[in-house]
């Protein structure tokens, strides 16, 4: 009898232990396949959140936007500003075993700036050189001022990957990636799924709580959200905007909301082509003030995104700290609209919204084209594939277009290369020199206080010509297994697998 | 080519052409199945509806309405409303226009197309059929969707370009199609009669060849309508067919179905109508068929 | 027979130059630069221009297809502009799902849909008639993707009786394949079996009525001999041509259905790679899958000799 008890009892525990020490895997669905997996080279969002498991970066972000260390643990600027030097954390290891110190990191700045087709060059365009000061110190040396480096260096820019394993792979190297985050790659097939595995010499092991993490990409939203329903999924996100409603009220799944740092906003071509000057809204400031002041964005997020956007006017969100207070949001008032076009010499202008083939794009130029008529505007939608318009885009061969952007982590990604001049996403063609200088002066002060000042001056510059009409800032949404804890809310829109936790 | 019936011609010698045309007695035939009957007429209805859309009283099919947004049926709204409060019945009827067209058009297209093309192929044989057989071999080992696809963002987004589209990559199978029947019936004992006769070949072709050829073309036909509107809808949900506002079944069923729970009727009406139109035009297609078969009696 | 056969193969190699040509042009008509649209969300002008030169935008078009023919030659499809991964191995990675999803489609539409069209015939007006019209007609006339949905609300979350989406290999886990591919093979073998269904019943229909059909019934044969020996296979010849035509359409990949159940098969890779611009892996895709149907099509001309010997002539 005893013998029977002990043994069963015995059996109990290597059974518990088993069961807690069998692979756990955490199932991800994302709206999208990665483009190639490799920082340097990678140039979409989705490929961002496989990063955040995959590679560690010098910098992270944490909910309120601050800078907080990664792999670097320190960080000092000269008094110049004209250098950084960086505090390199010590034991730390990419997954094939080499070590990450100083010269890892020069070697991948350099990659990133050197290596044909990357990406990352723009980003680190003033970094003029890196010098390795001992085996855990490395300094960048600026050509000039550049406050959002270390922003920078939160993203991809920021990611250190393996300098052996790089160098040995030269091009292929995104086909089987070696870096120092959380987990390793183990294998990817392509719009099926991407497989990665604990890496056990992680500095921050103690975090990592999950074995395995596969990432499967499923464009349509309903689908995403039957898989976690059925239990095939623990994580999706983007979830459509609709689906929150029933999703919150189920106990068996939890929703989290984050304003995004991005923005849906309307590009108007005012400059970028001669077709410019043949439309009003191009030619005529009182056209384009005509045209924000017939819209009512509470309405459009509520129609549009069921009330998962926070209004806007600019390009960062009301409540960011950057936000330039002195320029408000308009409310929507038809009488004066109507007026300004009258002053204008236009009752009636017409012209054409281009707009992406998203149903959340498609919902909201039909809503837009609605609000606008009670002000005389006609709308016309030109449903164009993304190929197909950024072509149009950079032609200025537009009217206007209905562009949503990403966000980045400092407001100089959201401003410079829309509003500078001659800039790859100045669309509108707009060009002031006094912008201009205004924005590169904020991109060289450091102060907070100070770059605040230069934001407000340069909003109240550039939201008086309108050449991007911000309408919204989305929300992240995202739905996961009740059973999962340690979901961080960060407003870049990518999930950290370090701290996640499933209950039994 | 028809003449009709009177007493003076039926007294005269009984030649073939005073008999009552083919086409006539085929309508006759075609009229006494009630199926068929029953397909024409909601073919007609349909036709009509598209048409008649402006003068109907209906609800202005664009017009948005914030406050009943995925309403349910209701008195007011006979089908609901969908996702930017817009009336579906108004937008299921002015959609009328833009499926039926889709369908019938672009068929028309391909057959247009396919069926002169497979018709030389098979009958001519030798180099001809080569060189068409290989061609249509190689728009066919395209993907369908992918010829449309590029095709209509070259024409460029609209209604016509799609239907354009949809219609030449629809063409191939037609040819296959004409040229597999071609050649099974051309060696077939009547031909053999008709060419001993003395028949020149252009006429064995038309006369003989080509009706025997039908039934299986009407019914691919009669298909393709339907794979035609569900191609519509598909190229304007990628931006490249109806432009938005304007309302079409296909793409109304691509919105709905990311509010297949919340909002059933945004799917139920226009799958249901696409369904409809789409047997109707199966049931006449038999119907029609069946009546110019000679051997139906 | 045998002269038949050598030259149907030696018409392979110019039909898969037409097609490679055709695809090819095709893709240089979309509007568009594939190097912006590669380049992400920045649109850094470095990278534009870093991939231009890299997919020769800058060379007129016969010299771009030279390439890639040469490349072809020497075994190398190139790779995904967007990925890096190798276009031969997308293929390989992808044509066993392909494959499994084509063969599993087309049986189910065979196995419907012959028979139902055998039985619409010979019960011609009956009830069975109708019933099995209106099933094959609404099969139809549901869009894969709407069916597909429906599938899976009611399959994977009401019921769980079947997994939502994805694919398992059948060398991992056979039940756990079947299971996966147990909705996707049923939505698009009902379109097909619909075709097939209403071709096989006119088929039928016109053979049931000729001559030698009549004789063999004079003759005193059983329906069933009659139906199935004399009539059916007299009835084939369109039948076959879409069934080839079909199984030919299915291995190019089913675009919508896989979106919708998450199949790693061709036909999501090549729509994406449409939109995406990334040519080298539509042309690539594009020329296997056409080699496949080319070859198909060879079986069926064969078909067609040995069920009507008169065209051995």
């Amino acid at each position: 009898m005893k013998k029977t008890v002990s043994l069963a009892l015995l059996g109990t525990c290597l059974a518990l232990s088993a069961a807690s020490a069998s692979a756990q895997t955490l199932r991800i669905g994302l709206a999208e396949d990665p483009d190639v997996l490799d920082p340097t080279l990678a140039r979409s969002f989705v490929g961002r959140i496989v990063f955040s498991s995959l590679c560690d970066k010098l910098f992270d972000v944490d909910e309120k936007l601050n800078i907080v260390p990664q792999l670097a643990t320190g960080h000092e600027w000269s008094a110049d500003n004209k250098s950084l030097t960086l505090k390199i954390r010590t034991g730390v290891t990419f997954h094939d075993g080499e070590k990450l110190d100083a010269a890892a990191v020069k070697f991948n700045i350099d990659r990133h700036k050197n290596l044909p087709g990357s990406s990352r060059r723009g980003e680190l365009a003033p970094v003029s050189s890196v010098d390795v000061v001992d085996a855990q110190t490395v300094r960048l040396n600026l050509s000039s001022p550049f406050s959002p480096l270390l922003a920078q260096l939160t993203d991809r820019a920021g990611m250190m990957v393996s300098p052996k394993a790089a160098q040995a792979a030269g091009d292929k190297f995104g086909t089987a990636p070696v870096c120092s985050g959380p987990f390793k790659f183990v294998e990817r097939v392509a719009q099926d799924r991407i497989v990665l595995e604990k890496y056990a010499g992680y500095w921050n092991k103690a975090a990592v709580h999950f074995d395995k993490v596969t990432y499967t990409p499923i464009p349509d939203a309903t689908v995403r959200l039957a898989n976690l329903k059925s239990g095939q999924l623990d994580f999706i996100e983007r979830v459509a905007t609709n689906d929150m409603e029933k999703l919150q009220a189920d106990k068996k799944f939890k929703t989290t909301r984050i304003t995004e740092i991005g923005y849906q906003g309307i590009t108007i071509n005012i400059g970028k082509s001669d077709r410019a000057k043949n439309n009003p809204l191009g030619r005529d400031a009182r056209v384009r003030e005509a045209f924000e002041l017939s819209l009512d964005r509470q309405g459009l997020a509520q129609v549009v995104m069921d009330n998962e956007a926070t209004v806007g006017n600019q390009w960062v969100a009301p409540t960011n700290p950057y936000y330039a207070k002195n320029m408000p949001m308009p409310k929507r008032d038809i009488e004066k609209a109507r007026a300004l076009l009258k002053q204008a010499g236009v009752t009636n202008p017409s012209f054409t919204l281009m707009t992406p083939t998203t149903s959340d794009a498609q919902r909201m130029a039909l809503v837009i084209q609605a609000m606008t008529r009670d002000a005389g505007f006609d709308v016309k939608i030109q449903s164009t594939e993304f190929a197909t318009s950024l072509n149009l885009a950079d032609k200025g061969d537009f009217d206007a277009y209905a562009l949503a952007w990403s966000g980045r982590p400092d407001p100089d990604g959201n401003l410079y290369s829309f509003h500078a001049c001659k800039q790859p996403l100045n669309y509108a063609g707009y060009c002031s020199a006094e912008t201009d200088a205004l924005i590169n002066q904020s991109r060289t002060v450091r102060d907070p206080a100070q770059r605040k000042k230069l934001f407000e001056q340069i909003a109240a510059q550039v939201l008086k010509e309108r050449p991007v009409i911000y309408l919204y800032h989305r929300n992240w949404l995202w739905a996961y297994n009740g059973k999962l804890s340690g979901v961080r809310q960060i407003p870049d829109g990518l999930l950290r697998v370090t701290g996640l936790k499933m209950a039994p | 080519m028809s003449t009709a019936l009177s007493p003076s011609a039926l007294a005269s010698a009984p030649t073939p052409a005073a008999r009552p045309g083919p086409w006539l007695a085929a309508w006759r035939r075609l009229r006494r199945r009630r199926a068929a009957m029953w397909g024409l007429g909601v073919v007609l209805m349909f036709t009509l509806m598209a048409l008649l859309a402006p003068w109907l009283g209906l609800q202005d099919p664009i017009a948005t309405s914030w406050g009943s947004i995925r309403k349910a049926p209701s008195a007011a709204h006979w089908f609901g409303t969908d996702e930017i409060g817009r009336d579906v019945f108004a937008r299921v009827v002015w959609g009328t226009q833009a499926s039926l067209l889709a369908g019938v058009v672009s068929v028309s297209i391909s057959l247009l197309i396919g069926v002169p093309l497979g018709l030389l192929a098979g009958f001519v044989g030798g180099w001809v059929d080569m060189v068409i057989a290989r061609i249509t071999d190689a728009f066919l080992a395209c993907p369908f969707l992918i010829l449309a696809i590029a095709l209509a963002a070259f024409l460029g987004p609209s209604l016509s370009n799609a239907m354009m589209a949809i219609g030449i990559s629809a063409a191939p199978i037609f040819v296959r199609l004409t040229r597999g029947q071609v050649m099974q019936v051309k060696v077939e004992d009547y031909i053999e009669a008709a060419r001993a006769v003395g028949n020149p070949p252009w006429r064995i072709a038309l006369r003989h060849v080509l009706p025997n050829t039908l039934p299986p073309i009407l019914v691919q036909a009669t298909l393709a309508i339907a794979s035609a509107v569900i191609a519509e809808a598909s190229l304007s949900f990628l931006g490249l067919g109806q432009q938005p506002p304007a309302p079409s079944w296909g793409s109304m069923l691509n919105t709905a179905k990311n509010y297949v729970e919340q909002a059933p009727w945004m799917a139920i009406w226009p799958g249901a109508s696409i369904f409809l139109l789409v047997l109707s035009f199966n049931i006449l297609g038999d119907g029609l068929r069946d009546a110019l078969d000679p051997r139906q009696r | 027979m045998f002269a038949f056969l050598l030259r149907r193969l030696a018409s392979l190699l110019p039909t898969l130059i037409l097609v490679s040509m055709l695809i090819f042009g095709l893709q240089q008509l979309l509007p568009g630069d594939p190097a912006k649209i590669l380049a992400g969300e920045d649109q850094d002008p470095q990278v534009i221009a870093y991939l231009q030169a890299k997919l020769h935008l800058d060379e007129p078009l016969p010299v771009r297809y030279g390439y890639w023919v040469w490349g072809v030659l020497q075994g190398d499809l190139g790779e995904s502009v967007r990925t890096q991964l190798p276009v031969l191995d997308l293929i390989l990675q992808k044509l066993p799902v392909t494959l499994e999803l084509a063969v599993l489609a087309f049986l189910v539409a065979v196995l419907i849909g012959i028979p139902a069209g055998v039985v619409s015939a010979v019960a011609r007006g009956s009830a069975w008639d109708h019933g099995a019209n209106l099933f094959a007609l609404w099969g139809l006339s549901t869009p894969n993707f709407w069916l597909g949905i429906l599938l899976i609300m009611l399959f994977s979350v009401q019921l769980g009786w079947l997994p939502a989406s994805g694919y398992v290999s059948p060398f991992e886990d056979l039940a756990g394949n079947l299971a996966a591919m147990a909705m996707p093979a049923f939505v698009l073998g009902n379109a097909i079996a619909a075709v097939l269904m209403r071709h096989t019943r006119s088929a039928m229909l016109q053979v049931m009525s000729s001559d030698y059909v009549r004789t063999a019934r004079a003759k005193g044969l059983s329906e069933r001999a009659v139906v199935i020996k004399h009539a059916l296979r007299n009835a084939l010849t369109p039948i076959i041509t879409l069934g080839a035509l079909e199984l030919g359409t299915l291995l190019s990949g089913a675009v919508l259905t896989e979106q919708v159940f998450t199949i790693p098969g061709f036909g999501k890779l090549i729509v994406d790679a449409v939109f995406n611009r990334d040519y080298a892996v539509v042309q690539g895709v594009v020329l296997f899958t056409a080699t496949t149907y080319i070859l198909l099509n060879l079986l069926a001309d064969l078909a067609y000799f040995w069920v009507n010997p008169r065209l051995r002539r």
